[in-house]
């Protein structure tokens, strides 16, 4: 049974609030009898007060009853809110027109205090424990389905492939304004970094799942938490590694192609991502365990990605690509660091050392500040000496997005579903930001 | 041809909250709200999978109890109030799609967003992972005018039908 919500202490006084009761109890031909009755509640004695419902629907005295209290408000077109109900059981007592309740044992649910997303999380076992009866019953394993196409989709977490779209596209870009352009080994460089991102997610769940993180996080978000794949059944803990030992080698190969056709530097570079990729958080490193893998982060969707393609492109490396990677760097860096503001209770219960975790609320607040801050400096810095074209200071427009996420974090700081509006804006950000220095780059080549 | 009361009929097809009891392990009743769809023959409920413990009580014990007893949720006019005695089955042979052919329509009669939801059902998958409770009615008990206290007209249903 998921975890209740109702206060034992303040039992009568949260009863007292509901307009009726819903009395049950076993007839004498051994079915479940339910009925309405009014009810009061009478504090002194500790007992609830039942109008008797008429002959043939009232138990009979010293019966084991179940009183519930439910209010759930339909909302047409909408669904339901308000949603509370409390569960009481006890020995029934009549006396006169009355019947009387002494509370013995209570469960309930009041969205309130238990969101429904987290009440659903909770669940999860029973979910399991479910199909697990219902597969021994039947003989043949009994588990939840999605289509394959969904299931890749959410496993590998795809939408997140704005993080490698970003730094792949700057680097080209930084290229082509320095004369050098191979539109298809940007779409292999695009294809590659694309493969080990997805690669990497795949990887810290399995991670996650080993350590018990995601087990523990009964807050996921769209953006936090992992892809629940593992946890929901859908996809084995073996089928992930597989997914991510596939996606891993085919990544690695177009790396090994494009250092063999463009330069073995570029082996150095490919060899540094996919090491903080697959160390991220897999033994023995688990850089994010050690509070260091918003640097991977900001490493490897930043300089790593941003040189490599502009290596894959001019052959060459260029002090310019690495700047212009910096702000994009931070950026990412700071998505991880907001979307693991609500994981940080179970990182922390699996030992996840997250910076988050070893941070206080004040602390975390301020270097989102700064962080922000700092990547709008460094475009604007960049274009006023001259290490970025003028137009990349189109970055800039973002800065009111990032803003309203600064401000959402304090007070949303211990409510997760309240924050994914910050997160997916702060995703914005990055995406937004890079895409503008990407299209200020165009520009600059253009006039 | 229908089973139940016109009036009991009537207050089935308007709820959107009614309270469906059973006996759990230990011969103790658990109550659970629940939305109550209705065919014409048989009482239809369902659940997710999250929330299965009901569906495991009532495999053991398929005696259960259904009450309308809201008049927010059950908005007829007059209002009253009934209860439903009756034995049900658990439907699980398909858990991903099998309830959408037996309940989906008669469940998106009562809340169109339905549809919609279903259509998203990769957002929370176990949640869409159902099966159905269908209940045959035995006993009815109806209370015209809501008040319980008063003497309900008590049918079974046979003699209903």
């Amino acid at each position: 049974m998921a975890r209740s919500t109702v206060h034992d202490d303040a039992l009568l006084e949260d009863v007292a609030d509901f307009n009726h009761a819903v009395l049950a109890f076993v007839d004498t031909e051994g079915y479940p009898l339910n009925v309405a009755a009014d009810f009061t509640v009478d504090k002194a004695r500790q007992v609830i007060r039942l109008a008797k419902p008429s002959g043939p629907a009232s138990p009979a005295s010293g019966s084991n009853v179940n009183v519930t209290f439910s209010h759930i408000r339909p909302q047409p077109g909408v669904g339901y809110d308000q949603r509370r109900y409390i569960s009481i059981w006890g020995r029934i007592e009549v006396a006169g027109d009355s019947l009387e309740l002494t509370p013995r044992r209570t469960h309930g649910w009041d969205e309130d205090r238990l969101s429904f997303f987290e009440l659903c999380e909770r669940s999860v076992p029973v979910a399991h424990e479910y199909m697990r009866k219902l597969s021994t019953e039947r003989g043949e394993e009994v588990k939840p389905q999605l289509s394959l196409g969904w299931l890749i989709f959410l496993a590998t977490r795809v939408p997140f492939l704005t993080a490698t779209i970003v730094p792949v596209l700057l680097g080209a870009v930084v290229a082509r304004s320095h004369g050098f352009s191979a539109w298809w080994l940007t779409v292999l460089s695009l294809l590659g970094g694309c493969l080990i991102h997805l690669a990497l997610n795949v990887t810290n769940d399995v991670s996650d799942a080993s350590s018990g993180a995601d087990q523990a996080n009964v807050n996921p978000t769209m953006f936090s938490g992992g892809s629940r794949m593992i946890q929901y059944g859908l996809v084995s803990l073996s089928a992930m590694k597989r997914a991510a030992v596939g996606l891993y080698a085919a990544g690695i190969a177009i790396g090994l192609y494009l250092a063999f056709t463009r330069g073995w530097e570029l082996l150095w570079i490919g060899a540094a991502g996919v090491f903080l990729s697959i160390f991220y958080s897999a033994p023995p490193f688990k850089l994010v365990h050690r509070g260091v893998g918003e640097i991977c982060v900001a490493l490897g969707f930043g300089p790593i990605m941003v040189l490599g393609t502009y290596f894959v492109v001019a052959q060459r490396l260029s002090f310019e690509a690495f700047y212009a990677s910096l702000p994009v760097a931070l950026l990412i860096m700071l998505v991880l660091y907001v979307n693991q503001i609500p994981d940080r209770p179970s990182d922390e219960k699996a030992g996840k050392r997250t910076i988050v975790v070893r941070l206080g609320k004040e602390a975390i607040v301020k270097g989102y500040a700064v962080s922000v801050v700092a990547s709008y400096l460094l475009i604007v810095f960049g274009a006023l000496n001259g290490i970025m074209p003028a137009w990349t200071l189109l970055g800039l427009v973002t800065a009111p997005i990032a803003m309203q996420v600064y401000r959402a974090l304090d007070p949303n700081y211990n409510n997760p579903y309240a924050l994914m509006s910050a997160m997916g804006k702060n995703i914005m950000v990055h995406f937004g930001t890079g895409m503008l220095l990407v299209l200020g780059y165009v520009l600059a080549v253009i006039f | 041809m229908t089973v139940l009361p016109k009036d009991v009929e009537e207050l089935l097809q308007a709820a959107l909250v009614a309270e469906l009891t059973v006996i759990d392990s230990h011969g103790q009743p658990v109550t659970y709200p629940l939305i109550p769809l209705y065919d014409g023959t048989h009482i239809f409920m369902h659940s997710s999978v999250l929330f299965s413990k009901k569906l495991e009580h009532i495999k053991k014990n398929p005696r259960v109890s259904v009450t309308i007893t809201d008049p927010v949720a059950a908005p007829v006019e007059p209002f009253r109030r009934a209860t439903i005695q009756g034995d049900a089955r658990v439907i699980e042979d398909d858990l991903h799609s099998g309830w959408e052919k037996t309940i989906l329509p008669l469940w998106v009669e009562k809340e169109p967003m339905i549809a919609k939801l279903v259509k998203q059902r990769f957002a929370m998958p176990l949640f869409w992972e159902r099966a159905v409770i269908q209940i045959v009615p035995r006993r009815v008990f109806v209370w015209q005018d809501g008040r319980t206290q008063s003497e309900p007209r008590v049918l079974d249903i046979d003699s209903a039908a």
